[in-house]
């Protein structure tokens, strides 16, 4: 099933001659338990296609459905509904709320979807328990370390019963060995079911991919076909 | 990558013989640099030839020859664990010389040359960390195996990392009429200076040779 579809979406922003073509007719298909890597240099329109695809942003022309559901025709409170119930995000520099425990940085959007705080601090440990974080829950961002933090917002991002992650270049400013981590732990979201989209310059985050998808002033440039398996790579050996 | 000292690495540990050391060094490597037992011999030869390593002597000839590091192999062993490899001089890399190349051949658009090759890094990037994935979460044996592909991984992202900033300087460069201009002028210049030496495509690389006073 396809979680986010997005048909010839384009964004332009300004009239005239400052119009600027931020998307131009981007095609865009993920299917529940596949991550798409998007790669592009800055300016190329990533974190615009993140934001639209999360309901943040109106596109200028164009179709876009989050689990079958057309963006458009949604009212502003469907919409924020949709956001709260489906869509998870993980921002670059984590966006924790500072005054609250990492449970209660994970359980606010259920919170504010109208779970009870019980429930909600149930699903909340259960995620932060997932990660590796269980002992952490009572701590605050701030005597969190940053491999961490992120941790505490992958946990927020697919609490409850999200169907599509987006991050935008999730590693932040982690160390490539907790970089690794967090795309692993995005990886293993996939597998129980979440669709996800990673915006990332970084060609080592991309590549936890299933499929890597390039952006080039607005447009999809090309993406990568599916791998070979990994034995192609160790009967041949590199350096032969 | 060096047998030889690989080798020398596992006698370190004490006496092996030869089927041992392969079957040693292809587990230590993740298994995948494949080795044949043939090359395992030769190099056991030589090693013993300038005195690196001594064996059990010829009665006992084939898999039951055992093979011992001298003090001499052990000191080769440290100074070429501490001796920084040669990374001095720029290697002769046929991409940058196919992105050079497809600069100057009329109708080709060095950007599409830039992404064919860009995503077939990121395609063999994708298969490395399927094996990641795989075989080396949670698993202390798999340390090497995770090092082997950690080595490849950033190898091929440096390589990625520098088509990316290619891009991005010829696209500046054409956006910015004056200076393309300015380096067009330059480069006639140059190409005049060394139009009898050089072929055109392989001109900035002399350049950049003279001015790491480099030499060939």
């Amino acid at each position: 099933m396809s979680v986010l579809e997005m048909k010839r979406v384009s964004r332009t922003y300004g009239v005239g001659a400052a119009e600027v073509h931020a998307l131009h007719d981007v095609d865009l298909t993920v299917d529940a338990g596949v991550m798409v890597a998007v790669m592009g240099p800055s300016g190329s329109g990533k974190s615009t296609l993140l934001t639209i695809a999360g309901s943040l942003e109106e596109p200028s022309s164009g179709e876009v459905r989050v689990c079958g559901e057309e963006l458009t025709k949604l009212s502003r409170n469907a919409k924020a509904r949709l956001r709260r119930r489906s869509i998870g995000y993980v921002f670059q520099d984590f966006n924790l709320l500072p005054g609250l425990t990492a449970a209660e940085n994970v359980a606010l959007p259920l919170e504010l979807d109208g779970v009870s705080a019980r429930k909600a601090r149930i699903a909340a440990l259960a995620s932060l328990d997932e990660l590796g974080l269980g002992e952490r829950a009572a701590s605050f961002p701030d005597q969190l370390s940053g491999g961490e933090r992120q941790r505490v917002a992958i946990a927020r991002a697919v609490v409850g019963e999200r169907q599509l992650l987006l991050a935008d270049e999730p590693s932040g400013a982690l160390d490539s060995v907790n970089g690794e981590g967090v795309m692993r732990l995005i990886h293993a979201a996939c597998k129980r079911g979440v669709a996800a989209v990673v915006v990332t310059h970084d060609a080592q985050l991309a590549s936890w991919a299933d499929r890597v998808v390039f952006l080039r002033d607005g447009r999809v440039t090309d993406q990568t076909l599916p791998a070979p398996g990994p034995e192609s790579l160790l009967t041949q050996g590199p350096g032969q | 990558m060096s047998v030889r000292h690989a080798l020398l690495a596992l006698l370190s540990e004490g006496p092996k013989y030869g089927l041992q050391l392969r079957e040693e060094f292809e587990a230590r490597t993740g298994e995948v640099w494949p080795l044949n037992v043939g090359q395992v011999y030769t190099t056991l030869q030589r090693l013993e030839r300038d005195g690196l390593v001594e064996s059990d002597g010829d009665d006992q000839a084939g898999p039951q020859k055992g093979f011992r590091i001298t003090a001499a192999g052990a000191q080769e062993l440290t100074a070429w664990l501490r001796t920084p490899s040669d990374l001095s001089s720029p290697p002769r890399d046929e991409l940058v010389m196919k992105v050079l190349v497809a600069l100057r051949v009329p109708g080709t658009s060095v950007r599409d040359v830039i992404q064919v090759h860009r995503r077939y890094l990121v395609e063999l990037m994708q298969q490395w960390t399927r094996i990641k994935e795989t075989e080396v979460e949670g698993s202390e044996s798999d340390v090497s195996l995770g090092l082997v592909v950690d080595a490849e991984l950033f190898r091929l992202d440096a390589v990625v990392r520098w088509l990316d900033a290619a891009d991005s300087r010829i696209k500046r460069a054409a956006a910015e009429p004056v200076l393309a201009e300015k380096a067009t002028a330059e480069k006639a210049t140059a190409e005049k200076a060394t139009a009898e030496k050089a072929t055109g495509t392989t001109q900035a690389v002399p350049r950049v040779r003279r001015r790491l006073g480099a030499r060939k």
